[in-house]
């Protein structure tokens, strides 16, 4: 009896070690693929649960922070600013996950960021709060001015800081408000959803770094810079004096704005935005003009910003199409045919412009600090892209000036701040032209780029132009920036 | 103890209360309502341990009984199927209500039949053994000896399938067979066994929906994630978000899965202790069940021998199907871990499993015998 009690009970020994090895498949190796199944809601109910630090702006005003809600989940996101910050600060829901910072930055708000916990290990003990605070570059003086610039109408308004790629205010119209979608009350996050849904609109739409628009001649910062560097033109170079040009392999004629005639020296046809010097130019330049545009960042990767959801990629004119489609590459010249960019692709070309040619890597996040406010990272500016020579950056200064000075960009003139500037008036495929104004000021000593568009130009519909709408909303945030 | 089997096994009764005591901070954990009550049961465990051994003085008085345990075993099975006695909890009809009492009265049944499974076995080994009835090359012993037997097996089996407790027929099927191997050392009877249960598999997948339900789940819980599924996803989840540590006790969401407390206990375990606790608690249930077979291999005596062994395959098997079940190695069927999980009749009778247990191995050494044979 003896020996089939003992194989029984070698019997059993195999079943356990069966049960160890089924529970290190289960806990080591499939553990990571478990944990962080989309359907497993444990992380993410820990995560609200947790202690979450605040996001601040850079001036420090509370864009959002917990409140205890004595609930299963404990704390509830708050956003004391409503709609202002939503599309860049995002929110945190327990219905449709988290967004924008809340979810670009979530592993630091709750202080699962490597920095924070290796700081903190001596700290567990005396209970210390791991959650993190994230400091915005974005400041509410700046976002304030964007939004009181655009007066309700819908588009965007993006500003940089030109050294250092920092967004100092991102704002688009229409925005919606974030504590609606951070409730705990299921069915009302979802009416909320549905009702963001149906509006025309379409609120929850980041238009600064997810849509994408016609540049129109702002565009022509881009097609100036790489004629430049291409050796295809100077700011001297003559171009006839015309109404309207056709490019070969077609029969429609590109027209100045207003059927007027207009040329001159390439810095007159800047001055004046003359569509057939631009068109000529992107003609001259052929295959090279496809290149070019990439150095900008357009037709490749987008910059990788700590925006969520990602930034879409820009759109120009596509190498290898020159010889087929020669009109394409006129009107791309023009920021028309193929050309659809994004409000915050157009202030990093202003701001490459300010910074000698050097397109940085945009972030809306300047640092983390842990719960007793020590910082423990720094967000470093990053250089992305060279898109353009030091000296084509200098020569798009002079002219940029110019437009402000005497052009078609006067009305974003600021008394006593040299402004640099282009403006834009893009035809839609549907509705009124988009009105779009790029440009940084001090232009003698660059601080801030700014990219303002205006949807289908806003309250002035069909009379709109990017020098009567965009401009002047870019003196007025440009002039609140830096004269308080 | 000291006073009421002076001289048994040293390491059962710690690990036992070890196991107790994990099981009740996880449920306390998870509900402190259910762990008032477990709190309870803990002690009407303790108290039926302590009777168990002041009135099993001898485990010879239950040899001798073995057809009256029998009776009641049987009776017990069929308690639950009793009109006005019996209630169906969570689909299974396990249970019975004597006014405001519920529980569970196959946990008893299982004991008592192993102890006349063990009676008779003891009785008839020689018979088994050596078989009185050829078929072809097989010696099979005379039906009026395995009769009785598979009358009781088969019986067993039968109610827990009407009872719709697929864990307690494979626990009383794997036990009874590992006795009778145990019995006779002839693994004909284990190979036979294992046909037996594929063929009552086969039938029971084709003839209950429940069966094949479980079954279907066990292949692929994804197909039906959010219904028969989501026990065993929500259990793999818990077992992968412990990972090698744990989230730590009172960290996690084992209340995820349902039936956290009973069923699913070492999948709370498993989340919130990591592989160490899961594998920790595995390792004290081998233990427990190396120690059991110890008694067994060590009693001079037959009958205590097998009913050592027997009992302690109840605890072995037990814990492997279910722990084998909530991490899907084998197809889930509801049982509890012995002492972690929630459940008073399973904490009783596990407690006496351990009270008789200790008897034996105190009789090994306050009543040694010589071998008259061999």
């Amino acid at each position: 009896m003896n020996s089939g009690i003992r194989r029984v009970g070698a019997g059993m020994i195999v079943l356990f070690v069966a049960l160890v090895g089924q529970l290190t498949y289960l806990q080591v190796w499939r553990a990571e693929s478990l944990a962080e199944d989309p359907s497993n809601i444990r992380i993410f109910i820990r995560d609200i649960a947790r202690p979450r630090g605040p996001i601040l702006t850079a001036d420090g005003e509370i864009v959002a922070r917990s409140l205890d809600t004595g609930d299963e989940l404990k704390q509830q996101r708050t956003y004391p600013l409503d709609s202002l910050f939503a599309h860049v600060a995002g929110y945190q829901s327990i219905v449709y996950g988290n967004t924008g910072v809340e979810a670009a930055y979530n592993d630091e708000l709750v202080g699962r960021d490597i920095a924070i916990s290796l700081r903190s290990i001596d700290q567990v003990i005396r209970g210390y709060d791991p959650e993190g605070t994230v400091v915005l570059t974005l400041s509410l003086a700046a976002q304030e001015a964007a939004r009181d610039a655009l007066r309700g109408q819908a588009g965007s308004i993006v500003v940089l800081d030109v050294r250092s790629g920092a967004v100092v205010a991102m704002y688009s119209e229409p925005t919606y408000d974030p504590n609606a979608l951070a409730s705990h009350d299921v069915e009302e996050v979802q009416a909320v959803r549905k009702i963001l849904e149906a509006h025309p609109g379409n609120p929850e739409l980041a238009r600064a770094w997810r849509e994408r628009y016609p540049a129109g001649s702002t565009f022509k910062v881009i097609t100036t810079a790489v004629a430049l560097d291409n050796n295809v033109t100077t700011p001297d170079t003559e171009y006839p004096v015309l109404s309207e040009i056709v490019p070969p392999q077609t029969t429609r004629p590109i027209q100045n704005f207003g059927g007027k005639a207009c040329g001159g020296t390439l810095a007159e046809s800047f001055r004046d935005s003359c569509n057939t010097t631009f068109a000529q130019i992107g003609l001259d330049l052929g295959e090279r003009f496809a290149e070019g545009v990439e150095r900008f960042g357009i037709n490749t990767s987008p910059p990788d910003a700590d925006v969520n959801p990602t930034v879409v990629e820009s759109i120009g004119p596509v190498r290898g199409a020159f010889d087929l489609d020669k009109p394409s590459f006129a009107q791309a010249a023009i920021g028309q045919g193929p050309v659809a960019v994004t409000p915050l692709e157009m202030a990093l070309v202003a701001a490459s412009v300010a910074n000698d040619g050097m397109m940085m890597v945009p972030h809306v996040a300047a640092e983390i600090r842990d719960a007793d406010g020590v910082v423990t990272e720094r967000i470093e500016p990053e250089e992305w892209r060279r898109a353009m020579s030091v000296a084509a950056a200098g020569q798009l200064t002079t002219l940029m000036r110019d437009v402000v000075d005497n052009g078609t960009g006067r009305s974003a003139a600021i008394p006593g701040i040299p402004v640099a500037g282009k403006t834009g008036t893009a035809q839609a495929p549907v509705g009124a032209n988009h009105a779009w104004f790029i440009g940084f000021a001090p232009a003698d000593d660059p601080v801030y780029a700014i990219a303002v568009l205006v949807e289908h130009g806003g309250e002035l519909g069909d009379d709109a132009t990017g020098g009567r709408v965009a401009a002047p909303m870019a003196r007025d945030v440009l002039s609140r920036l830096l004269q308080g | 103890m000291r006073r009421l089997a002076p001289n048994a096994d040293g390491t059962l009764l710690p690990i036992a209360a070890l196991l107790n005591g994990i099981g009740f901070v996880t449920i306390a954990r998870l509900d402190e309502d259910l762990a008032r009550i477990q709190a309870v049961w803990t002690a009407v465990g303790v108290g039926a341990f302590i009777a168990t051994l002041l009135i099993v003085r001898r485990t010879r008085t239950i040899e001798r009984y073995r057809y009256t345990l029998l009776l009641v075993g049987v009776g017990f099975l069929l308690l639950p199927l009793v009109p006005g006695i019996g209630r169906t909890i969570n689909g299974a009809r396990l249970w019975a209500s004597l006014g405001p009492l519920n529980f569970q009265p196959g946990e008893a049944a299982k004991v008592l039949l192993v102890a006349f499974f063990a009676g008779y076995l003891v009785d008839k080994r020689e018979l088994l053994t050596a078989g009185s009835v050829r078929l072809g090359r097989m010696h099979l012993p005379a039906l009026r000896h395995l009769g009785p037997l598979m009358l009781a097996w088969g019986a067993s089996i039968v109610v827990m399938v009407l009872e719709k407790d697929l864990g307690s027929s494979l626990l009383f099927f794997g036990v009874f067979a590992s006795m009778l191997y145990m019995a006779t050392g002839r693994s004909a009877y284990l190979l036979g066994a294992l046909v037996l249960f594929a063929v009552g598999a086969a039938i029971a997948a084709q003839s209950f929906g429940h069966v094949q339900v479980r079954i279907d789940t066990w292949l692929d819980p994804w197909s039906d994630a959010q219904d028969s599924g989501y026990q065993v996803i929500q259990s793999w989840f818990a077992f992968g978000t412990g990972g090698l540590a744990g989230t730590g006790l009172g960290l996690g969401n084992p209340d995820k899965i349902p039936a956290a407390a009973t069923d699913f206990v070492f999948s709370a375990i498993g989340e919130e202790l990591g592989l160490i606790g899961s594998v920790g608690v595995l390792l004290c249930f081998l233990l427990l069940v190396g120690s059991g077979y110890r008694i067994a291999v060590q009693s001079p005596r037959p009958f205590p021998k097998l009913f050592a062994a027997g009992l302690t395959t109840i605890l072995g098997l037990q814990t492997f199907v279910i722990v084998g079940g909530v991490t899907r190695l084998i197809p889930l069927t509801g049982i509890t871990l012995p002492w972690v999980s929630y459940g008073g009749s399973s904490l009783v009778a596990n407690f006496a499993i351990l009270a008789l247990l200790l008897r034996v191995s105190d009789e090994t050494v306050s009543d040694p015998v010589r071998p008259a044979r061999r």
